[in-house]
C-alpha cells in the first residue's frame, strides 16, 4: 500500500489516523501493515483515530472489530477514538455492533483507557513472580536448565 | 462500477449531492452509508454495475435518488436476502437491511440470472 494511513508510534502505542476516504482494498492492507507493525515494535496497544472520518460502513467497522481481535492475540490493546455523532447515530441504525471494539470519545480518553488495559494485563503480581525468579537463578546454571522453582510456593 | 476505487467515487458524489440540497448532516451520514453498502454489494455480489445519483423533487420537497443496477446473479430469496445478519458470503450481512433502515424509500428489483437493480432515495425535512 502506497502508505495512504500513516501508522505512528505514540509511547507504547500505535497511532493510526484515518484522515482519507479508504476503498476496501487499503483498508484490509491497513489491518495487515497493523498486524506487523504491533509484532515489529512490541507495541501494547493501538489507538485509531477516527475524527475525521465522515462514514463507517459495515466493511470499515468489522475492520475495526478484526484489529481488536487481531492485536488482543498479539498482547495488544485496540480503541477507536473520536467517531462524530452522525456516524455514530449512522452506525447503530445500521445494525453495526462494533463486537470486540473499544471507543473513546477522544484521543485523551482513548489513552487512558489503554494504560488501563495495558496494567490489567500486567497484573502487579506477575511483575512480583519474576523478581522472585530471578533470585532463584542459580549462578552455575544461568540458562535455568535445571529443575525451575515453583512459582506458586509463594 | 468495477473496482473499490468506483465505491469511494459514489460516496464523494452522494455526498456531494446531498450537501447541495441541504440535507442535514446526520441524514447525509445516513444516505452516504446506505450508498456506500449498495455501491459496494453491486461489485462484489453483481460483479460490476453501475450507479446513477440525481437529485429529485416531489411535492415542494428536493431529495436524492441513486440507483444501483448490475447484470450479475440476481436475489433468489429476497426475505432472505434483507434478513439482518443473512450473508452469502463472509460478510456481516448488514448491508442491505441496514441500507433500508437508512433511508426513506427502498426498491428491490431482481431475477436470478438477470440481475439487480436497487433504488434508495432520501428527502430533505
Ligand atoms: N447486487 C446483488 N447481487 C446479488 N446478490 C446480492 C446483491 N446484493 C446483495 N445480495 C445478496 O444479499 C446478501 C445480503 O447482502 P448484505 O449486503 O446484507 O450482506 P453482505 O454483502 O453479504 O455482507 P456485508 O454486511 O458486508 O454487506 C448477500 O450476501 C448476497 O447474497
Ligand atoms: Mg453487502
Amino acid at each position: 500500500m502506497t502508505q495512504q494511513v500513516p501508522v505512528l508510534r505514540l509511547g507504547d502505542a500505535l497511532l493510526v489516523s484515518i484522515q482519507v476516504d479508504l476503498q476496501d482494498d487499503d483498508v484490509l492492507a491497513l489491518q495487515e501493515e497493523l498486524a506487523e507493525r504491533i509484532v515489529s515494535t512490541g507495541a501494547r496497544g493501538v489507538i485509531i483515530d477516527i475524527s475525521a472520518v465522515d462514514i463507517v460502513d459495515s466493511f470499515i467497522g468489522r475492520m475495526f472489530s478484526s484489529i481488536a481481535a487481531l492485536s488482543r492475540v498479539l498482547d495488544a490493546e485496540t480503541v477507536v477514538v473520536g467517531m462524530r455523532p452522525a456516524v455514530a447515530i449512522t452506525l447503530v441504525e445500521l445494525g453495526l455492533s462494533l463486537e470486540g471494539v473499544r471507543t473513546a470519545l477522544d484521543l485523551e480518553k482513548g489513552r487512558a483507557i489503554l494504560d488501563r488495559l495495558i496494567a490489567e494485563r500486567r497484573p502487579a503480581h506477575d511483575l512480583d513472580y519474576l523478581d522472585d525468579d530471578a533470585d532463584y537463578v542459580p549462578l552455575d546454571d544461568p540458562a535455568g536448565e535445571r529443575a525451575r522453582p515453583d512459582p506458586s510456593r509463594r | 462500477m468495477t473496482s473499490g476505487d468506483d465505491v469511494v467515487r459514489v460516496r464523494q458524489l452522494v455526498r456531494s449531492k446531498a450537501q447541495s440540497i441541504r440535507l442535514s448532516l446526520v441524514d447525509q451520514t445516513k444516505l452516504v452509508t446506505a450508498a456506500s453498502e449498495l455501491a459496494r454489494n453491486t461489485l462484489v455480489h453483481g460483479g460490476s454495475g453501475s450507479a446513477r445519483i440525481e437529485v429529485v423533487q416531489r411535492g415542494g420537497r428536493s431529495g436524492i435518488r441513486a440507483v444501483f443496477s448490475d447484470t450479475g446473479p440476481g436475489i433468489a430469496d429476497l426475505d432472505l436476502a434483507l434478513t439482518p445478519g443473512w450473508t452469502s458470503g463472509g460478510g456481516l450481512g448488514l448491508g442491505l437491511s441496514g441500507a433500508k433502515r437508512l433511508v426513506d424509500e427502498f426498491d428491490i428489483d431482481t431475477e436470478v440470472g438477470r440481475g439487480t437493480s436497487v433504488a434508495i432515495t432520501k428527502w430533505s425535512r
